[in-house]
């Protein structure tokens, strides 16, 4: 049973329909990147995974145990309000609001989860600065760390690496792959595509074309090389 | 300042003083917890077109000769504060919009209908104490205090349970939702409690100046604290501070309430500006 597996799934707003007929699995412990132009649906499609927002039609089945507020999300920055005093151990604890349920506070058990994958993800140095105080780099470091407390088998990020520069860039995939080599299922969306060959172990491009499979079949096929090409020299030499 | 001392020691021994300092401290607190989120969410005019609302709602109440306007102003109110919050996500209208509409809208239907159905001799004085808070303050009786006393407890209490899940749905409220957490619900529940709040303030400061009792506290704790939940701690000790400090002037200088307060918010405001742009100079 798949992870996550959807069927004959279409996304959008109301009568909008972004994407149609999408059929894809991501097993345990897969990497898989969504890849597509700007405006291909890329973020309505994780929205509809998340729960955001309902599918227009058919279905997402979630299998092997993991229930559907189990998914660790890490939201595109821009989301983030940038003026909101709070702490990084504010933040960092609240990815375990899905655990806690009804409860009011959080228990010792929260906390210490909370600290632990502070320190997994080396900001708990941080615990009590500012959150809008902190480097880019170090602020998708706190939100992954909330993202591991709500979640201990799938991340869903958005763009993880959108204006960060260069070397906390590398750093980040480097991250995220460590992450999924413990076991965590990724899900990631990104217009890198260079880094997507490079890392992903299957992909799925959505958008005016459509391709999902293994990484090697996109490399193969007619629509991975033309988006390669694409995304030029570069992203050859890497993948 | 020793006459002013002992003119407020004097004016303690009257009930009716110490049932104003009461009802102004709790109130001052109550609308200063629910401030700090209402200012992150973008929502910091909501308070001003509840308060425009309620207004109409006073205004109504008085049409139908009803002796405890309470029972009308604060159902519209609720109502209102629910159809507004709901205006953030995925309406035709967009938020700031829609509290501009309902709030000026409320505001002339109210003194419309003043002007029409009033049987009172003193038209504009009862218009104008009740936009800018009035001496009802200093007229509440037991029985008021205690309401006021009752719903302060009530409000203070859901603010502490669910104040975890009030910073989740404020700090992100995607993520809250993906994680399973009821927004809406806790979007509503804020809705409400904003509305109690400010129905309770009417007599306070009236219905203009609710704003600043919900803002000022949040935004000057900002410029102080860096983490929510001093923020919240910080704003509160600062509205009961000020709300105590204005009513106090008010009396002994003779001034209106409502705006007194008010001024004394908007000076520490000033103050702790000044104080972190000292700080990071």
């Amino acid at each position: 049973m798949a992870l996550i597996e959807c069927k004959d799934l279409s996304v959008g707003y109301d009568a909008d329909v972004v994407v149609e007929n999408l059929n894809f699995k991501v097993n345990n412990g897969d990497y898989l990147c969504i890849v597509g132009e700007n405006g291909s649906g890329k973020s309505t499609l994780m929205k509809t995974l998340l729960g955001l927002q309902p599918p227009l039609s058919g279905k997402i089945e979630t299998g092997d145990g993991l229930l559907p507020n189990e998914i660790g999300y890490l939201p595109q920055q821009s989301n983030i309000q940038k003026d909101f005093p709070a702490s990084v151990w504010e933040i960092v604890l609240s990815g375990c609001q899905g655990r806690k349920g009804i409860r009011p506070f959080y228990n010792a058990k929260e906390k210490a989860l909370a600290l632990e994958n502070m320190e997994k993800m080396s900001v708990a140095g941080f615990k009590n600065r500012c959150y809008r105080e902190l480097s880019g780099g170090q602020q998708q470091r706190v939100l992954l760390a909330r993202a591991l407390c709500a979640t201990r088998k799938v991340l869903l990020m958005d763009e993880p690496v959108s204006g960060l520069d260069p070397k906390v860039t590398a750093e980040m995939y480097e991250l995220i792959d460590s992450l999924n080599k413990e076991g965590i299922t990724i899900i990631m969306i990104s217009h890198d595509i260079a880094a997507a060959v490079n890392y992903a172990s299957h992909i799925l491009h959505i958008g005016g074309t459509y391709f999902y499979g293994t990484k090697e079949d996109y490399l193969k096929s007619n629509v991975g090389r033309f988006f390669l090409s694409e995304a030029g020299e570069g992203g050859l030499a890497n993948a | 300042m020793l006459d002013a001392f002992s003119k407020i020691g004097m004016y303690m021994q009257y009930p009716f003083v110490r049932y104003a300092l009461i009802v102004g401290v709790l109130i001052a607190l109550c609308s200063s917890l629910l401030g700090v989120t209402l200012v992150l969410k973008r929502f910091s005019f909501i308070g001003d077109g509840l308060s425009h609302v309620a207004f109409g709602g006073v205004a109504i109440a008085s049409v139908l000769n009803l002796t405890d306007n309470m029972l009308l102003v604060l159902p519209i109110t609720i109502v209102c504060a629910v159809l507004l919050l709901r205006t953030g996500q995925n309406t035709k209208i967009k938020g700031d919009a829609a509290i501009a509409m309902i709030s000026v809208g409320a505001l002339a239907f109210g003194y419309l209908l003043m002007n029409i159905f009033s049987t009172s001799s003193n038209l504009s004085g009862d218009v104008c104490s009740t936009l800018f808070g009035s001496t009802s303050i200093l007229t509440l009786t037991a029985g008021e205090v205690w309401l006021c006393v009752a719903l302060s407890v009530v409000v203070v209490a859901i603010f502490i349970i669910f104040y975890n899940k009030i910073f989740d749905v404020t700090f992100d409220e995607a993520f809250a939702k993906s994680a399973g957490t009821r927004v809406d619900a806790y979007n509503l529940l804020i809705a409400v409690i904003i509305a109690v709040i400010i129905v309770l303030a009417m007599n306070l400061v009236g219905s203009l100046l609710i704003s600043a009792l919900v803002i000022f506290p949040a935004l000057s704790a900002m410029r102080l604290f860096k983490s929510f939940r001093s923020v919240t701690i910080c704003s509160a000790v600062l509205s009961v501070i000020s709300a105590l400090l204005g009513i106090l002037i008010s009396i002994v200088a003779g001034t209106p309430v409502g705006s007194t307060i008010v001024a004394v918010d908007v000076a520490v405001f000033f103050i702790c500006w000044v104080i972190s742009k000292i700080r990071h100079t």
